[in-house]
């Protein structure tokens, strides 16, 4: 079927970088969606997609780059798919991160992690990449399948959208189960799969 | 399976401008930034749940 048929050696290396990049995996993936169980899908069907794929992949490039791209493809389409919503973890801890000047509430790890998910999603995967991932620009927009200051200016607006929330106070109630801001996510998602283009390694 | 965020030995990064100060394009960090990490490296740091590694040993006979 490929042209390029690996060589022993080099499909050992292709299964011992997947298998290194399996917990940066988990955490991309927590972090879109949320529940860890939801996640750890997320990550099985990336690996699987990967090791199906494992053929268009070119030595020497990043694999945690070229499975993120695989995973938020899966992504997004499991989201239109199942029309699921990231839901809030509440196993995440309440570790207090900082308490804002002139906000007598400190700031909790788990308030961060819910202002993540009520972004709106390329908002919350570029600022995941950037701010969490260590991705630079360049390498977070390759990944997106987008312009350089298209990720630029998403996370900037994900940067402004938590600093209100968190330092402001401006935090959404737990119990996000509110029709219309539901109704409006599955939109953005729908605008999100189709103008991103799902920049193609799967499949 | 459900292993939280906060298991990398509870050790709190955070602190009044700590850990970080500046970003690449030089605008100061916002209070909270660290816990991007936090929240990433905590997962990064858990323990491989034995699905995975199940998974794992499965891929070669996959084809």
């Amino acid at each position: 079927m490929s042209a390029t048929e690996r060589t022993a050696a080099e499909l050992a290396d292709f299964k011992r970088e997947l298998t290194a990049v399996i917990p940066h995996l988990r955490a991309f993936a927590r972090g879109l969606c949320g529940r860890p169980d939801m996640a750890d899908d997320l990550v099985q069907e990336t690996m699987l997609k990967a090791w199906n794929a494992r053929e268009r992949f070119e030595p020497g490039t990043s694999m945690r780059a070229w499975t993120f791209v695989i995973l938020r493809n899966a992504y997004l389409t499991d989201m239109r798919r199942n029309r699921f919503r990231g839901e809030y973890d509440e196993t995440v801890a309440e570790r207090i991160l900082t308490t804002p000047a002139g906000q007598e509430e400190p700031v909790h790890l788990s308030d961060l992690h819910r202002a993540l998910l009520d972004l709106p999603a390329e908002r919350r995967e570029a600022l995941l990449l950037v701010g969490a991932g260590g991705f630079s620009y360049e390498e977070a927009a390759e990944i997106c399948g987008c312009a350089i200051g298209t990720i630029k200016s998403r996370v900037g607006r994900a940067r402004a959208a938590l600093s209100e929330a968190l330092e402001e106070g401006k935090l959404s109630p737990r119990s996000s189960e509110d029709g219309e801001a539901h109704e409006a996510i599955l939109i953005e998602l729908d605008q999100v799969a189709a103008g991103m283009g799902e920049t193609q390694p799967t499949r | 399976m459900n292993k939280d965020f906060n298991n990398n030995g509870g050790q709190p990064r955070h602190g009044g401008g700590g850990g970080g100060g500046q970003k690449r394009d030089g605008k100061p960090r916002p209070e909270w930034a660290s816990g991007l990490k936090q929240l990433y490296d905590s997962v990064v740091d858990e323990p491989l749940p034995d699905a995975f590694k199940d998974l794992l040993s499965k891929l070669d006979d996959a084809g």
